[in-house]
């Protein structure tokens, strides 16, 4: 073989480095496979996920069926009533994962909810830049400081309990910081040359956002994601546990805390499950939000 | 400075103008009235109870009413409770709400600080695994459940503490003990969080390292140089820790049954008490502000980076 490489072989050698070599996103993905907190929470979070989404469909019980003579009777496998029985003669443990699903779904669409609109407002804020920046990011300060959570409770109270609008009640509240945060990284993005090239090939604005601004924010978006998905949770448990979040018969973590609280003296376990699944969810999305951010953003360490 | 502050407090008046026309328009575009829930009243009295409190007037009419009122801090009459004026319900439970407020953040301080120093001093040790183990217990478990628990095991189970009932008597150590507890434990584990990582990141950088080279003694370095620096990161935070505190106390209120404005505010809002719920909004509304401003003007007095343009 000649010493000098034929185009074909530096072809394959190309291709043989390019695949060897890690890219960003592998490295942070092996820095998060090493956490062990981390990993050890997605197995969790997954295997209460899985729980929340099939258990109901093969659970012996309904989430609303009443059992007269289950009435606050403790766990036990009379009936399988594996958690023990709430104040209506109602299966907690069924009643448990209908309130997981409900407080997981929260947390997923009312994060996508301040996802867009946090993303969409920093990147166009910092962006544009300029009078338009300072007008934008003056609404976002005068925002944070109105006390939210009383909006929201005045919002419930005024349109009624309605599940869509916790949605986008809550998701409404927690944009702000995401807005920040986008609006820093596109500050910094915002003069590298791949963006001028866009400039210069004629894109309009939007699309230079959408396309190759938003993209780019992806690592930081996502770690601030994963963290505010437990704040989403915890708000609407707030919410519920004032009685103004979802209603009866269906339940949310947050409600099923709130009446295990009001029966703690004599059925302690109505308290007990609930809060302890809501700790371990809560525990599992910080412990990963945290590994994704120091997997993702190594200087934090 | 001075002119700083003053720009703050221009800037404090179209916010809080905002608050109030969202609160105010809000509440009035609720179905619902604060008479629906007595006796059906007949037509005429429901129409003279409205002319009474001024509400058969167009909203826009109202709104300037309520403008006027509180330039002279008249808040007007609770619609709910008969003989009883706003002021007199928000005098009545804010010291409740304030006290519990400010004996949590001082507790949230006192402990949070130094655990957060001892963490970030033994960084990867036992000490400070331990340390983050437990602020990530803090973080991850809500008000509303440590709340019932310790009420639980210290009021029920073991008896030492009354669980609930500052109605009953004064403010005394034993009924605030629990609820400032339970309010002031997330912001500890915040607090320390935050101290460490601030922490861990002055005692990294080039004026400590000075220092040491100097030969000072670690504790002189410690309390002279860097704890000034870790310290800023908390005086910034004293704004949401303070709207945090506020949020934590409508639930603590609720759990301990304490006659603060928190609990007021949602049984209010049910019932459609409009000048009560609009007088706590402005209330807390004006608090967080203010705190923001004192909290920027620490900072720049901390922090020789900060010039005020």
């Amino acid at each position: 073989m000649s010493m000098i490489a034929t185009p074909k072989e530096n072809a394959q050698l190309l291709e043989k480095s390019a695949v060897l070599g890690r890219s960003l996103w592998d490295d942070a993905l092996a820095r998060l496979m090493k956490n062990k907190a981390a990993v050890i929470s997605m197995y969790v979070l997954g295997a209460l996920v899985i729980l929340a989404l099939f258990g109901p469909l093969v659970w012996v019980h309904k989430y609303d069926e009443i059992f007269d003579d289950m009435v606050l009777v403790g766990p036990s496998l009379k009936n399988m009533f594996i958690f023990g029985g709430d104040p209506q003669g109602r299966d907690l443990f069924i009643r448990l994962l209908y309130g997981l699903r409900v407080s997981l779904a929260v947390g997923i669409v009312a994060t996508f909810v301040s996802l867009t609109i946090g993303v969409l407002w920093g990147a166009t804020a910092g962006y544009i830049g300029g009078k338009v920046d300072q007008i934008m990011m003056r609404i976002v300060d005068i925002l944070y400081a109105l006390p939210f959570i009383f909006f929201v409770i005045i919002l419930m109270v005024v349109f009624g309990r309605n599940i869509i609008l916790i949605f986008v009640a809550i998701g409404a509240v927690e944009w702000l910081t995401m807005a920040r945060i986008v609006r820093g990284q596109t500050l910094s993005l915002r003069k590298k040359e791949f963006i001028e090239a866009a400039q210069a090939a004629g894109l309009s604005t939007f699309q230079i956002i959408t396309r190759h601004i938003v993209p780019n924010l992806l690592g930081p978006v996502v770690v601030y994601v994963t963290l505010t998905i437990p704040a989403v949770i915890l708000t609407e448990s707030f919410l519920s546990f004032l009685g103004l979040g979802v209603q009866e018969p269906l339940t949310s973590l947050g409600n099923l805390i709130s009446n295990g609280a009001r029966e703690m003296e004599i059925a302690p376990w109505l308290l007990f499950f609930p809060a302890i699944t809501m700790m371990i969810t809560l525990f599992c999305l910080n412990f990963i939000g945290d590994g994704l951010r120091d997997a993702i953003d190594p200087k934090d360490r | 400075m001075l002119s700083f502050a003053l720009k703050r407090l221009l800037v404090a008046i179209p916010t809080m103008f905002i608050i109030i026309a969202m609160a105010f328009f809000l509440m009035r575009l609720a179905p619902g009235s604060p008479f629906d829930s007595e006796r059906a009243m007949s037509p005429e009295i429901r129409q003279l109870v409205m002319q009474h409190y001024g509400l058969d007037k167009p909203l826009t009419v109202q709104f300037f009413e309520y403008l006027k009122g509180l330039f002279v801090f008249d808040l007007g009459p609770s619609l709910i409770y008969k003989n009883q004026n706003v002021s007199d319900i928000i005098g009545n439970g804010f010291p409740v709400s304030i006290t519990i407020g400010l004996l949590a953040l001082s507790l949230a301080i006192f402990i949070g600080v130094p655990l957060g120093l001892i963490a970030a001093l033994n960084q990867n040790k036992i000490q400070d695994y331990s340390v983050m183990a437990v602020a990530m217990a803090g973080i991850c478990i809500p008000t509303f459940v440590t709340g019932p628990l310790l009420a639980l095991f210290f009021g029920v189970k073991l008896g030492w503490l009354p669980t609930a009932g500052l109605d009953l008597g004064e403010m005394t150590f034993e009924t605030l003990l629990l609820p400032v507890v339970t309010l002031a434990l997330p912001q500890i584990a915040i607090i320390s969080r935050l101290v460490r990582s601030s922490t861990i990141e002055v005692l990294s950088s080039n004026f400590i390292r000075t220092a040491r080279a100097k030969g000072l003694p670690d504790s002189i370095v410690l309390v002279k140089h860097a704890l000034r620096a870790s310290l800023l990161p908390l005086v910034s935070y004293l704004g949401p820790a303070c709207a945090g505190l506020i949020t934590g106390s409508v639930v603590i209120e609720n759990v301990f049954q304490l006659p603060g404005i928190g609990r007021n505010f949602v049984t209010s809002a049910l019932q459609r008490d409009y000048p009560v719920v609009m007088a706590v909004v402005i209330l807390y509304a004006s608090l967080i502000i203010i705190l923001n401003l004192i909290a920027d003007i620490i900072y720049g007095m901390l922090d020789p980076k900060v010039t005020y343009e």
